[in-house]
């Protein structure tokens, strides 16, 4: 039970890291705030003028500017169908008993340990490169010509690789969440006679529902400034061109930091949307 | 201690006591700014016979990646940030830093330094206004480096000066099944593939402005360059190279599946080192081919250091500038590492140095392809810009990025020569106009 007093003890205690936080967060927003209402050249000797909604309407009237959102949309969305549906079937299979099951785990996991940058350039010398890629010599060995994935196929195979790397931790929540599943509903709905897929839709899936919103809230948040793999790969070109993309080329290419910063909070503002989206979805899954 | 060690000790001794008048300034800390290439390192490891020299000089070293040193120094010289006292720049920076009044001139180094020993290339790179802004480091330019064993196989001979309409030639001679005719950049970028096709340009008549900075994609001489190149890669160049930078054609050619590359004169040494190259030893250097219009598709690039206005201690950092970039700095590496180790293609007596000139048997090409690129005059048409596979404005490296992009998307058959060609000029254009020209 509090008292009056320890509730004031505890508030000052807490101010300090309170204040850190909002700092922390304030500080840069503001800036960015403040940056994208200026003619903000770093080349041309910095600040030029106040320019109010100018670099908004240039960020969003320039013709890259549809095509990275829609493109970052693409990517999310797919990422998040790959990684939840096999999600899914990995954690059902990985529920089962079986000989090795430490160790089988262990390796779906791994993908998650290796980093953004290095698991790109993997991908796009070792399996991807036309010339001397794992695939292109698979596909010599069959008669056919080699496939040409990060130039033909940019956005397919970014979508490939970045959902390799996020598999494994949609995997591991749904393995939770399916353990914590009563076996004794699954052995009663099967005495009743239903079948191995009714069970999944109408025992598995409905459980599963909680994990599998966390998964997309937490994996869109990190999905929608996917960047090392797109650096690493094709630098944008071929269609692969996201959002955090753009406003990458805009500030640090460009030396715009003005224009860069309205892309940037056109980036919150899409980001929260998104976000308040997800969370009235989770809301109402928690409310349940 | 050798000869020439005590010689460049005692020349040092000289400077110092040159500039003695200055002795309470030749102190305090000096921060460095640099890139991680491997020549930059080296520099690193012998600050020892720089302090030996100068006790009272602390050299703090930043030595970063070349994206984020670029993003780093144009962040802390733009906003006056004052953090550095040395930066490691390139021939790209130096006109518009300098133009700005952001970097120290350095005309007056010690008469030893003999600044009329620089090649004049890299010198007239690095000056404006005849104010020298920055003292070159290392320099390079480009060349053609091609497979000796497989032009004998054709039955051709690579000429000194090749034409580009020879290059085609030797490319589709030298095509079979796991060699490809010829590795060229075509990965998106400005200083990717369009430092190679803007350099490329330039043999080809074409220009990335006329005198009143309208954009020139739309005109006869770029349709010839891109439709040249276009060719020659989708005939006998590999495959996917739209995503192939100097690093994937680097291990394309030591791999020996290229049959010519024309590229950066510092990967010479690479391809002939044969602890990494499985076809160092037969390895031959021509000139950058040319269409016979006066100018060759070779660059020019120089990793400069230069001190910024803001710094606190200009001559302690000056004085550290003069060693780096001296004859004795040279001779120190040559005698710990080697000659072949030297920093190449700054100096005049470099390359009159019998013992370099055996180390290094690409030293002779690379010091022609040097001399022969031009930044002031480096298009057929004049022009109002400096830079030869570059334009030296602020706004280049954005536009050049995506010009770069809707090339490789060419490149890879997602558009055709004029599309590309179109969109360049819209985005040109647009971008330009923004900028205020």
């Amino acid at each position: 039970m509090s008292t009056k007093a320890s509730r004031t003890a505890a508030r000052l205690m807490l101010a300090p890291a309170v204040i850190l936080l909002l700092g922390w967060m304030l500080v840069p927003l503001s800036m960015t705030l403040i940056f994208s209402f200026q003619r903000y050249l770093p080349m041309r000797g910095g600040f030029q003028d106040w320019v109010g909604f100018e670099n908004y309407v240039r960020f969003v009237t320039s013709s890259a500017f549809w095509p990275s959102v829609q493109t970052t949309l693409v990517i999310v969305g797919s990422v998040l169908l790959i990684t939840v549906a096999l999600g899914v079937l990995l954690a059902i299979l990985l529920d089962q008993p079986m000989w090795g099951q430490g160790i089988v785990r262990i390796l779906v996991i791994a993908p998650f340990f290796v980093m953004p940058t290095v698991s790109a350039l993997v991908w796009k010398n070792m399996f991807m490169d036309p010339v001397n890629g794992l695939f292109a010599h698979l596909w010599r060995f069959f008669g056919a010509q080699p496939a040409l994935f990060l130039s033909e196929a940019a956005t397919p195979s970014i979508i490939l690789i970045v959902s390799w790397q996020w598999l494994p931790f949609a995997t591991l929540i749904l393995l939770t969440a399916i353990q914590s599943l009563d076996s004794e509903q699954l052995e009663a709905a099967e005495m009743d006679g239903a079948s191995p897929l009714a069970r999944f839709w109408f025992i598995t899936l409905p459980h599963l529902s909680r994990a599998i919103t966390i998964v997309i809230l937490i994996q869109t948040i990190f999905l929608l400034a996917v960047f090392a793999e797109i650096f690493v790969t094709t630098q944008g070109a071929f269609g692969t061109r996201t959002l955090t993309y753009l406003i990458y080329q805009r500030v640090l290419e460009s030396q715009n930091v003005g224009l860069g910063s309205a892309g940037g909070v056109y980036a919150i503002i899409l980001a929260n949307i998104l976000a308040l989206f997800l969370m009235r979805i989770v809301g109402k899954n928690l409310d349940r | 201690m050798s000869f020439r060690t005590s010689l460049g000790l005692a020349s040092a001794l000289a400077i110092a006591a040159a500039t003695a008048g200055h002795a309470q300034s030749l102190s305090g800390t000096v921060t460095i700014a640099t890139v991680n290439n491997g020549d930059m390192i080296r520099m690193q490891g012998l600050t020892a016979d720089f302090n030996a020299q100068y006790p009272d000089i602390t050299l703090e070293w930043v030595t970063l990646e070349e994206n984020v040193l670029r993003q780093r120094v144009t962040q802390d010289i733009a906003t006056s940030g004052g953090q550095f006292d040395v930066m490691t720049i390139g021939t790209y920076e130096v006109p518009i830093w300098g133009e700005n009044g952001w970097l120290v001139s350095l005309n007056d180094l010690p008469e030893d330094w003999d600044a009329d020993d620089l090649l004049p290339a890299i010198r007239d790179g690095l000056t404006v206004d005849d104010e020298l802004y920055a003292a070159p480091f290392y320099g390079e330019s480009s060349m053609v480096m091609y497979r000796t064993d497989l032009m004998e196989a054709a039955g051709l001979e690579m000429p000194e000066e090749p034409t580009w309409e020879f290059i085609r030639e030797a490319a589709a001679a030298m095509t079979d099944g796991n060699v490809y005719g010829i590795c060229l950049r075509g990965k998106a970028g400005w200083g990717e593939n369009m430092a190679f096709l803007t350099a490329m340009s330039n043999s080809f008549g074409a220009r990335w402005f006329d005198e009143d900075w309208n954009a020139q994609f739309d005109s006869e001489e770029w349709a010839n360059t891109l439709n040249f190149y276009h060719d020659l890669m989708t005939n006998y160049g590999p495959p996917g190279a739209a995503n192939n930078g100097f690093n994937e054609n680097l291990t394309l050619f030591q791999q020996g599946r290229c049959g010519m590359w024309i590229d950066a004169t510092v990967a010479a040494s690479f391809v002939t080192n044969p602890d990494d190259s499985t076809v160092a030893d037969s390895v031959g250097f021509a000139l950058a081919p040319d269409n016979g219009l006066g100018k060759r598709g070779n660059w020019l690039w120089a990793w400069s250091l230069a001190v910024p206005a803001g710094s606190q201690s200009t001559d302690a950092a000056k004085a550290f500038i003069t060693w780096a970039t001296s004859k004795e700095y040279t001779a120190l590496v040559a005698e710990n590492e080697g000659w072949a180790n030297v920093p190449p293609g700054t100096r005049t007596s470099l390359y009159e140095n019998a013992d370099y000139l055996d180390a290094a048997p690409f030293a002779e090409m690379t010091l022609r392809s040097i001399e022969t690129a031009d930044p002031t005059q480096p298009t057929v048409d004049p022009v109002p810009y400096t830079g030869v596979q570059f334009v030296a404005i602020p706004e280049f490296a954005g536009i050049a990025t995506e010009v770069g992009q809707e090339f490789a998307n060419m490149l890879a058959g997602q558009q055709s020569v004029e599309q590309a060609l179109d969109r360049a000029q819209a985005l040109t254009t647009d971008a330009m106009e923004a900028a205020g020209y």
